[in-house]
C-alpha cells in the first residue's frame, strides 16, 4: 500500500459518500425540528431522476448552444425544486394530517420508485434521452497540488465543495443562530417552544422542505457528478444508508459527514477492490488494524486534550491501541494466499457496516426528544 | 397508524352498518386512487378506461386468469398476514421483502435435497421456508430489543443483504446454482415437495388453502391468546407493557420472529407452488413492499388483510393483460399502490373530500418510537 493507492482510495470515498452526506443533512434537519424522514430515500431517487430529465431536456432544447454547464446547474436546481415538492407533501401527509410519519416516509419512497420506473419505461428507453455529462473537476491553484493534501482537499467536482462548505455552515447555523435554536426547541419540547411564540408547524413545514432540496442535491450529484444518467432504483438504499449516518454522527452536521465519509470509504473499498490487482485478504486485514489503531489514537488524544473524564479505561485504550497494531505489522510480515472474495460480499460492506453501527452506536448519543411525534396545539 | 382503539377488547364481529361505515373510507380511498393513477396513465398517451378493463379481464376474465388471481393472492395474504401481526406489535418490519427471499432459499435448499414421501417432504420444506424468514427476522428483532437498532434501518439493510447474497449463490460460482442451468437459478424441487393442486391440471395450488387458514390461526394469537395480548400491548403503549410486568425485550423478538415466519412461509409457497419450482434470478421481488401496503390497508386485521391482498392479487394478475392491451407499463401498479396507502393512511383527505363523519376515538400506534434512542 502506498501514498498513491490511499489519494485514490480517499478520493473516491468522498465521491461515494457526498449522497450520503446530503442526505442527513435533509434528515437532519427534519429531526432535529422533530420529523422523522423515511422518505429520503425516494426524494433521492426522485433528485436524480429530475436531475437528469431537466439536463437533458434543456440541452435537447437549446440544441447544444449553451455551454453543457449550464444544462446541469439546471438539472440541479430542478432536482432540487422537485424534492422540495416531494418534501411538502410528506410535510402535508405528517405535520397537517398528522399520519405516522413512517407510514407517510414510506409512501413517498413507493411512489418515487413508481414514478421513475414508470417513466423510465415509456420515456427514457423509446426516445434513448442522453445525459449532457458530468461537472469537470475544479482544481483550487497552488493548494492542489500540495503532495498527498493537495488530492484529497482541493481536486473535486463543484458539488462536492459545495457540500462541505454546507456542512461548515449548517454546523454554525444549527448551533449558534436563532433559526437553529428554533428548531432544536421544536423538536425537543414543541410544547415550550409553542409556549415562546414559536409557531411549531411553521417551522417544521420549513425545515423539511428546506431538507427536501438537500435530499435533491443528494440525488442530483449521483447523476452529475457521477454516472451521467438516470438508471432505474440508482439509490439502492443510500437514504438508509445517509439515515443511518445522521443517527451515528450524533444529530449534528460534522458527526453525520464524518459517519457518512466512513460508509463512503467502505464502498470506494469494495469498488476498489473489484479492480484485481490487489490482494483482497492483506488489504481488509490492513484496514481492520489501521481502524483499531486509529481508534486507540483518537482515544488517547482526547484523554490529553479533553477535560472531561475519559468514558475508557487506560487498560481499554492500551489494548485497543496495541492489538491494531498488532494485526496492521502481523499483514505486512504475512504473505496472504490470493483469495478472490466475491463482487456481491464486497457490495454487502456498507449495508452491514450500517447495522453494526446502529446497534453499537445508538445509545451512546440521543436524538430530539419529540421526533416522530405530532404536534396537537391545546 | 390508525385503528379503532374501543374495538380493542370488545367483540370482533360487526352489524352490517359498522361493516358499511368502515368500509366507505378504505373503497372511497381505492377509487381516488384508481381515479389519480389514470390522470398519469391519460399524460402518458393511453386510455385509462381501456386499461383498467384490460386489468379487470386479465384478472377475471376466464378460470385461468381468476386463478392466477388467486395464486397471486396467497403470498400476498400470508406475508401481508406477518406485516400486520408486526405492525400490532408496534414494529415496522419492512424487510418482508428480504425475508421472502430467504423463506424461498430455505425451501429450495430443503426440497430440492430430501427425497422423501410427501407426508415428511412437504411440511419439512415449508417449515425450512419460514425458518428462513424467521431467522432473517429475528436478527434485526433482537438488535431492537437489545441494542435499540431501529428495525426500519436493520431490516432494510438486511433486506439488500439478502439481495446480494443470493445473487452470488446463484452466480457463476455459486453453490445455489444449478449444475446444467444457462440462466442463474437453482436446481427445481422433488415431486414429493412440491404443493399439491386445489383442481386438477390447472395452476391453482394448495398454498390458497394454508393461506385462509392462517387468517384464522392469527386472528386467534392476536385476539384470543396471551401471546397475542402482549404483543398488542406492547404495540399500543411501550412503557404501560412493561409496568405491566411484560417481557417487552422478548415480545419484539418473538413478534419479529413469527412475522419473518410469515413472510417465509409466503417466500415457500413460491417456489412450491408453481412450475418450475425453483428460484431464479429476480423471482419474487415486490412481494415485500407490496404486504405492507395489503396490511395498512387492511387495518392491520387478519379479515381485512385477506381482502386488501385479494385486491393486490388482481391488481397484479391484471397487469400483464393492461400492459399487452393498453401499452400501459407494470409499474403504474407500484404508484397505484403508493396512492392507495396515501389515502388509506390520510384517511382525512377521504374524509375531506366526500364529507364523511370521524366516528369512534382513533388511537395511533407511534410506529417512530424508539427512533432517536434511549429507553422510553
Amino acid at each position: 500500500m502506498d501514498a498513491t493507492f490511499f489519494v485514490g482510495l480517499i478520493t473516491l470515498a468522498v465521491l461515494k459518500s457526498a449522497p450520503l452526506v446530503f442526505g442527513a443533512l435533509c434528515g437532519l434537519l427534519g429531526e432535529r425540528s422533530g420529523v422523522i424522514n423515511i422518505g429520503i430515500e425516494g426524494m433521492m431517487l426522485l433528485g436524480a431522476f429530475f436531475a437528469f430529465l431537466a439536463s437533458a431536456l434543456f440541452n435537447q432544447w437549446t440544441g447544444g448552444a449553451l455551454s453543457p454547464e449550464i444544462s446541469l446547474i439546471v438539472g440541479l436546481v430542478c432536482a432540487m425544486v422537485g424534492s422540495m415538492l416531494v418534501a411538502a407533501l410528506h410535510a402535508v401527509l405528517s405535520i397537517h394530517y398528522k399520519i405516522d410519519q413512517v407510514i407517510s416516509g414510506t409512501v413517498i419512497n413507493l411512489l418515487a420508485v413508481g414514478i421513475t420506473n414508470y417513466v423510465a419505461n415509456v420515456y427514457f428507453d423509446n426516445t434513448h434521452l442522453s445525459g449532457v455529462g458530468v461537472f469537470p473537476i475544479i482544481k483550487i491553484p497552488f493548494l492542489s497540488e500540495i503532495p498527498i493534501l493537495g488530492p484529497i482537499l482541493f481536486s473535486y467536482q463543484p458539488m462536492i465543495y459545495l457540500m462541505f462548505l454546507l456542512v461548515a455552515f449548517l454546523q454554525y447555523a444549527v448551533f449558534h443562530t436563532p433559526w437553529g435554536l428554533r428548531m432544536r426547541s421544536v423538536g425537543e419540547h414543541p410544547r415550550a417552544a409553542d409556549t415562546n411564540g414559536i409557531n411549531v408547524n411553521r417551522t417544521r413545514y420549513l425545515n423539511v422542505i428546506l431538507g427536501g432540496a438537500l435530499a435533491g442535491m443528494g440525488g442530483a450529484i449521483m447523476v452529475l457528478e457521477n454516472v451521467a444518467r438516470f438508471q432505474k432504483l440508482m439509490t439502492a438504499g443510500r437514504g438508509f444508508i445517509a439515515l443511518a449516518a445522521l443517527i451515528f454522527g450524533g444529530w449534528t452536521p460534522i458527526g453525520a459527514l464524518s459517519a457518512a465519509l466512513l460508509f463512503g470509504f467502505s464502498e470506494a473499498l469494495g469498488v476498489r477492490l473489484q479492480f484485481g490487482d490487489l490482494n483482497h485478504l492483506y488489504i481488509l486485514i490492513s484496514m481492520v488494524g489501521i481502524a483499531l489503531t486509529g481508534i486507540g489514537l483518537f482515544w488517547i488524544i482526547r484523554k490529553f486534550t479533553s477535560r472531561k473524564k475519559s468514558a475508557h479505561s487506560n487498560r481499554s485504550i492500551i489494548i485497543m491501541t496495541l492489538i491494531g497494531s498488532f494485526i496492521l505489522i502481523g499483514a505486512n510480515l504475512i504473505v496472504f494466499p490470493d483469495i478472490r472474495i466475491p463482487i456481491e460480499f464486497l457490495g454487502i460492506l456498507p449495508y452491514v457496516i450500517t447495522i453494526l453501527v446502529l446497534a453499537g452506536f445508538v445509545r451512546r448519543a440521543k436524538g430530539p426528544a419529540a421526533v416522530g411525534k405530532p404536534y396537537e396545539k391545546q | 397508524m390508525q385503528y379503532n382503539h374501543e374495538r380493542m377488547n370488545k367483540k370482533p364481529f360487526l352489524s352490517i352498518k359498522e361493516i358499511m361505515a368502515a368500509l366507505a373510507v378504505p373503497i372511497l380511498a381505492i377509487f381516488t386512487a384508481f381515479l389519480v393513477a389514470s390522470v398519469i396513465i391519460f399524460l402518458s398517451g393511453s386510455n385509462p378506461l381501456s386499461a383498467y378493463s384490460a386489468m379487470l379481464a386479465g384478472a377475471f376474465g376466464d378460470l385461468d386468469s381468476l386463478i392466477e388471481t388467486l395464486n397471486k393472492t396467497s403470498p400476498l395474504l400470508i406475508a401481508g398476514l406477518g406485516a400486520a401481526l408486526a405492525f400490532r406489535g408496534g414494529l415496522f418490519n419492512i424487510g418482508i421483502e428480504g425475508q421472502i427471499m430467504m423463506g424461498s432459499i430455505g425451501a429450495v435448499l430443503v426440497g430440492s435435497t430430501i427425497k422423501a414421501p410427501a407426508v415428511i417432504s412437504l411440511p419439512l420444506t415449508l417449515s425450512a421456508g419460514v425458518l428462513g424468514g424467521a431467522i432473517w427476522a429475528t436478527i434485526p428483532g433482537f438488535l431492537k430489543a437489545r441494542f435499540e437498532a431501529h428495525e426500519v434501518i436493520t431490516t432494510i439493510m438486511a433486506n439488500y443483504i439478502a439481495a446480494r447474497v443470493i445473487t452470488w449463490s446463484l452466480g457463476a460460482e455459486g453453490p445455489l446454482r444449478k449444475a446444467t442451468g444457462v440462466v442463474p437459478e437453482t436446481n427445481s424441487l422433488q415431486v414429493n415437495a412440491r404443493l399439491p393442486l386445489l383442481i386438477a391440471d390447472s395452476r391453482l395450488h394448495a398454498g390458497l388453502l394454508i393461506a385462509i387458514i392462517l387468517v384464522v390461526v392469527i386472528y386467534i394469537l392476536l385476539f384470543r391468546t396471551a401471546l397475542g395480548f402482549e404483543i398488542r400491548s406492547v404495540g399500543m403503549n411501550l412503557s404501560a407493557a412493561r409496568y405491566a410486568g411484560m417481557k417487552v425485550e422478548r415480545n419484539i423478538v418473538l413478534t419479529m420472529a413469527i412475522s419473518g415466519g410469515l413472510a417465509g412461509l409466503a417466500g415457500a409457497i413460491q417456489v412450491m407452488g408453481l412450475p418450475p419450482y425453483n428460484y431464479s434470478a429476480g423471482f419474487n421481488t415486490g412481494y415485500g413492499f407490496d404486504s405492507i401496503a395489503v396490511a395498512v390497508l387492511g387495518a392491520t386485521t387478519p379479515i381485512g388483510v385477506a381482502f386488501s391482498s385479494l385486491l393486490f392479487g388482481f391488481m397484479s394478475a391484471g397487469a400483464r393483460l393492461m400492459q399487452l392491451r393498453a401499452k400501459v407499463p407494470i409499474e403504474i401498479i407500484s404508484i397505484l399502490q403508493g396512492l392507495i396507502l396515501m389515502f388509506v393512511a390520510a384517511n382525512q383527505i377521504i374524509r375531506g373530500i366526500y364529507h364523511i363523519q370521524t366516528k369512534g376515538k382513533q388511537e395511533t400506534v407511534n410506529l417512530g418510537h424508539g427512533w432517536a434512542g434511549g429507553k422510553e
